[in-house]
């Protein structure tokens, strides 16, 4: 197995030290088939232990090591160093979040938001256990399935231009789980989501600049799911109007 | 304590070429609000009887004018293009299990386009 050179230009910031953060240069010899979170374990275990960051699985399912790669919002442990072999590639914490250390950001308003939107199925009435499980068809899973692959790595909100001009933006990953669930056919509260779905800060803050499913690592399409929310939330709108149900 | 920061409010587009696209898209609707206006200062004109009319028509020559309109026409149209590419992100259409293909989607926005297009040119007498 060959090796590369990397250099890694990662952002430092330590609360109890710095006013403001700054940057530290790793030079690092990688196996080809390294990602660049490899890359910075070797620097967090033979280098440099004061470096701080998330990471679990390395398999992109936890969602935990999101970082701008080169400006770029992407999981580190799906970022190929090949892809900077020979240069310097600039390793910073998520956009459009405050930095807690290091690479760490202060994830408080996203997980705030979430809870906001009820991303959990709402029913009306439970079915006894006698009755049965709630049956749904391929198709029927089908319509929702893709948003059900978000992991909550939040690259999407730090893409998202809106988010980064207007924090009060639910913004899309939340916002998506919201229509996740509104389209499962089990579920039955769409009239409980649709004041924080469908106020200014939920899905019409979104002005469709679509860099959120561009950079999507589980391929969702957030910006869809917005789009068909606003059109959704409209016709809920209209119904409520004309006292057919919604809200 | 936690660092935040600084977003530039005025800048912020040029960071990357697509947040500069998607604005410049944006601004296209300008362009839209110009021939809205323009259309109803020729309903205005047009209950305003044949000279009122008349002088809304004689309005619109001119290099000044027949430069505006043109460019209106052509941004619109990139405006218009623009939407409709992304239409099938907002208005999936699922037939059984599968989703229908975006360009029949698309397909399907440009056909009516055309069609109501043709419909205004025969109402107007150019056929």
């Amino acid at each position: 197995m060959s090796e590369i050179q990397i250099t890694l230009e990662i952002l430092r910031y330590d609360p109890e030290k710095d006013q403001e953060p700054h940057f530290q240069t790793y030079p690092v010899t990688c196996q080809d088939d390294w990602m660049v979170l490899d890359a910075m374990n070797h620097v967090k275990d033979h280098v440099d232990t004061t470096l701080s960051y998330r990471w679990s699985c390395h398999m992109a399912v936890c969602g935990s090591c999101g970082v701008m790669i080169d400006g770029a919002p992407k999981l580190a442990c799906k970022a190929p160093v090949r892809d900077y072999a020979d240069r310097t590639a600039r390793i910073e914490p998520l956009a459009n979040f405050p930095i807690e250390r290091d690479l760490v950001v202060v994830m408080d308003d996203f997980m705030d938001k979430l809870k906001r939107v009820k991303p959990y199925i709402i029913r009306k009435e439970e079915k006894s256990i006698e009755d049965g499980e709630h049956r749904q068809s391929p198709a029927e899973l089908k319509k929702f399935k893709q948003f059900t692959m978000c992991i909550n790595c939040l690259c999407c909100y730090a893409a998202c231009p809106q988010y980064a001009l207007i924090p009060e933006f639910i913004g899309p990953a939340a916002l998506t789980m919201a229509h996740r669930y509104n389209q499962d056919s089990r579920d039955q509260g769409q009239a409980d989501r649709q004041d924080e779905v469908a106020k200014p800060e939920g899905a019409w803050d979104c002005s469709f600049a679509g860099e959120c499913s561009e950079v999507c690592p589980k391929h969702v399409d957030p910006a869809g799911a917005l789009q068909q929310l606003k059109i959704a939330t409209t016709v809920q709108w209209y119904k409520g109007l004309i006292g057919m149900g919604g809200k | 304590m936690a660092y935040v920061r600084p977003v530039s409010k005025t800048t912020w587009y040029l960071a990357k070429r697509s947040y500069t696209v998607h604005m410049l898209q944006e601004l296209t609707s300008l362009f839209v609000a110009i021939f809205a206006l323009i259309l109803l200062w020729g309903i205005g004109a047009l209950a305003g009887g044949p000279e009122a009319y008349q002088r809304f028509l004689d309005g619109l020559t001119g290099p000044a004018m027949v430069t505006l309109l043109w460019v209106t026409t052509l941004v619109m149209c990139y405006h218009a293009i623009a939407w409709f590419s992304v239409t099938p992100k907002a208005m999936p259409i699922q037939h059984g299990e599968e989703f229908v293909p975006g360009s029949v989607i698309a397909g399907a926005h440009y056909a009516v386009w055309i069609v109501l297009s043709l419909i205004i040119l025969f109402l107007a007498g150019v056929f």
